[in-house]
């Protein structure tokens, strides 16, 4: 059975403010598919740059190039998807009558950011890829920008963080709704996470103004991976919120444990910042113990992961039971593969088994030493953003694109080609990268031929494999631009408005210990972990390094 | 809220893992002193020129078997270009940078680490098959990241 958690009090005022939000979510989803449209086309032309296969005129180079991949791709595309999905959470998971305004106010200041980060870099003056490490000195345009869409953010958290405020004070005895939960614990890490940017910008934007004559360099690499791990459980973050709250549903499951899902946020939202090291351990500056400790907590990931693994085969099982199937084989056969909504994340989930495989690789401290830049992180983080997260996005837009508009989806067998292509793609590139990386292939290179140097000419092979995979999945990109859109411009409307829906949980939501929804509580010890994980490495940072770096622009 | 006991022994399965991998890379680490290069020594990057021993980059002999390699990362060249070690050599690497961020790797021997400028970073390696090694940049410094190289030979 499947229902939505919505139920309609409120009548028509409900049912006005409800279409606000839809246009609001609407609007949040296409930018994030119009967002990965960009992304692939320059993906694609990076991997034939790298197979030798053309290269990039001087007007619009490589690494301009890639700097516009990862900015699009690792920060816009999931940040306007992910803060566009938590807002469909709340405002259908709570029903009130309710002002838009301050989403929309978050959805725009994220779009001016965009617009002002995307014209530094195309403009060439801010070719310093996503990680922009200091000293290398991007317009103060690019900056800014940056600094915008997550100001933005900021605004969509307070707008979810005001409405799941409210439900506790009407509803004093009740569990917040699980996705409004998942919506709020979420952001509430991406808050803690962001004030690594704060601190960051607090240093380079003056310096980029010309306001000061030297930056801080190591310290800038720590405020930026402080904020770049949790960035990453941004990601996987929405999509375990999709995978446990939306997935079921597709096949008529229920979600297996309301308190185990909310435990398994709340361990996130803890592990999330105090294991930003592991991004650095070739880093000079920092001592091997605290790597070590970031090693540690890092590795304490496992827990909600393995929960995660466990619930959603349990979801699966358990549906399949009801129907009639037992043991593995017939399980995995009866799940609806046809439904894209469905294959979409799921699909994502095989791609993600391997992606964990390979970040207990990355994080095994001294063995970093033989991936650390090379291009199986590249590989890694294709098969973990770029494989779960995306297809995970995608397919929750086949479902959320036709509720949003009330039609039905355009060509759904295309919709359905697609998510297969991609994963096909996707393994492929993912594949030949991670083996160009033992074979110790840098990354972030327009060529690697190195002068026909002998060492490089084993990585040829790999790089021509990894420019299939990314064609295959940049024509997959074109599928389901044509699915989205068309969706959108063809008038098809649905008799019976097509729904995204929340499934409903196995066990009565009361069951699960009140202190779980103690949000307010979870983020202040969360930043408690955070500052104590960093109290250590920032201080030795300023303790030994009185040096600052001129800024430069090497590009 | 009810934990399943299958939950529960896949649990302690996961648990049992983490503690496998925790106690495998301590041990690593304090035992046979597998820690990634953490050198702590900090450099004034506006005067790399002008700073003891990386005034004079290059090989020095320390004992036999056993050399220290200065070297200056810089756009978008290393300096020494070219060093030459006989087989079985222990070198330790000292790197620092007169400009921007860079990277030291040479691939497929676990000589990996970042050049941060105001920081020098220290690596060593035993060298112990022949050849001419590729020592590469791996950390994007500008436009012509993709040709800062330089090379190692063994003999
Ligand atoms: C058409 C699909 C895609 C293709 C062909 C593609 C290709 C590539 C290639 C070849 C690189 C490596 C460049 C280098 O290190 O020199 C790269 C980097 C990257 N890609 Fe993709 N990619 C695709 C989709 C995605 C998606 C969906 C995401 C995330 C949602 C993503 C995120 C990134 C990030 C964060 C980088 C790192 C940029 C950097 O090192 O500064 N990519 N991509
Ligand atoms: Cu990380
Ligand atoms: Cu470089």
């Amino acid at each position: 059975m499947v229902t939505t958690i919505a139920p309609s009090r409120g009548g028509d005022a409900l049912e006005l403010s409800r279409a606000n939000g839809d246009l609001l979510v609407l609007t949040h989803i296409y930018t994030s598919t119009l967002v990965l449209g960009i992304g692939a086309l320059f993906g694609m032309l990076q991997g034939f740059s790298r197979a030798n296969w053309i290269v990039m005129p001087a007007w619009f180079d490589y690494y301009r190039m890639l700097t516009a991949h990862g900015v699009l791709m690792a920060l816009v595309f999931t940040t306007f998807f992910i803060t566009g999905f938590f807002t469909y959470s709340v405002y259908h998971t709570i029903p009130r009558v309710r002002s838009t305004r301050l989403g929309w106010i978050g959805y725009c200041v994220m779009l001016v950011g965009t617009v002002m980060a995307a014209v530094a870099i195309l403009d060439g003056s801010a070719s310093v890829l996503y990680t922009f490490y200091a000293p290398l000195k991007a317009s103060p345009l690019f900056y800014f920008g940056a600094t915008l869409l997550v100001a933005g953010t900021w605004f969509v958290a307070a707008d979810v963080f005001l409405n799941v405020a409210w439900f506790k004070k009407q509803h004093p005895n009740e569990r917040i709704p699980l996705p409004a939960f998942i919506a709020a614990c979420t952001l509430t890490m991406w808050i803690i996470a962001t004030l690594g940017v704060v601190a960051e910008m607090g240093l380079l934007i003056p310096w980029s103004l010309g306001w000061t004559s030297g930056i801080d360099v190591g310290l800038t690499r720590m405020f930026f991976w402080y904020f770049g791990h949790p960035l990453v459980y941004f990601w996987i973050m929405a999509a375990y919120a999709i995978w446990y709250t939306v997935v079921p549903a597709t096949f008529g499951g229920r979600i297996f444990s309301d308190g185990l899902t909310r435990l398994a946020f709340v361990m996130l939202l803890l592990l999330s910042t105090p294991v930003g090291l592991h991004h650095q351990f070739l880093d000079p500056g920092i001592s091997a113990g605290w790597k070590w400790l970031h090693t540690v907590t890092t590795y304490g990931v496992v827990i909600p992961s393995f929960m995660t693994a466990f619930a959603i085969f349990a979801t699966f099982e358990l549906a399949a039971r009801k129907a009639g199937r037992r043991g593995f084989v017939n399980v995995v056969r009866w799940l609806p593969w046809k439904d894209p909504v469905f294959a979409g994340p799921a699909l994502g989930m095989i791609l993600f088994i391997f992606g964990g495989f390979g970040g207990i690789v990355n994080n095994s401290y001294s063995m970093d030493v033989l991936v650390h830049n090379t291009m199986w992180i590249v590989g890694h983080f294709h098969i973990t953003v770029g494989g779960p997260a995306a297809l995970t996005f995608i397919g929750a837009t086949y479902g959320l694109v036709p509720a949003l508009t009330g039609r039905t989806l355009f060509a759904p067998r295309l919709a359905l080609i697609q998510v297969y292509t991609w994963f096909v793609g996707m393994a492929i590139m993912s594949t030949s990268m991670h083996w160009a990386g033992l074979l110790g292939s840098p990354r972030r290179t327009a060529d690697v031929s190195y002068f026909g140097a002998q060492g490089a000419a084993t990585w040829h092979p790999q790089m021509v494999g990894a420019a299939v995979g990314g064609t295959i999945i940049a024509l997959s990109v074109v599928m389901f631009i044509i699915v989205a859109t068309g969706t959108f411009l063809t008038d098809r409307s649905a008799q019976v408005r097509p729904a995204f829906t929340f499934a409903t949980t196995n066990e009565d939501a009361l069951e699960t210990p009140a202190v779980l929804d103690r949000l307010g509580r979870w983020g202040v010890l969360a930043f408690a972990l955070a500052v104590l994980a960093y109290a250590g490495p920032v201080t030795q940072q300023i303790q030994a390094h009185a040096y600052l770096a001129p800024g430069m622009r090497t590009w | 809220m009810h934990v399943h006991r299958q939950e529960r022994i896949w649990m302690t399965f996961g648990l049992a893992m983490l503690v496998i991998f925790l106690a495998v890379i301590t041990t690593a680490a304090v035992v046979d002193g597998f820690v990634p290069p953490s050198h702590v020594q900090s450099i004034d990057p506006t005067k790399v020129a002008q700073t003891p021993p990386f005034d004079h980059p290059g090989l020095r002999k320390v004992a036999d078997g056993a050399y220290e390699a200065y070297y200056v990362a810089r756009i978008f060249s290393f300096t020494p270009a070219s060093i030459e070690v006989p087989v079985g050599s222990r070198v330790t690497f000292y790197v620092t940078s007169a400009d921007v961020e860079h990277g030291f790797s040479i691939p497929e021997t676990g000589v990996n680490t970042m050049v941060t400028p105001g920081w020098v970073s220290q690596v060593s390696h035993t060298f112990k098959e022949r050849g001419t090694f590729l020592l590469v940049c791996n950390e994007y410094c500008g436009s012509g990241h993709h040709m800062m190289a330089a090379k190692v030979e063994v003999k």
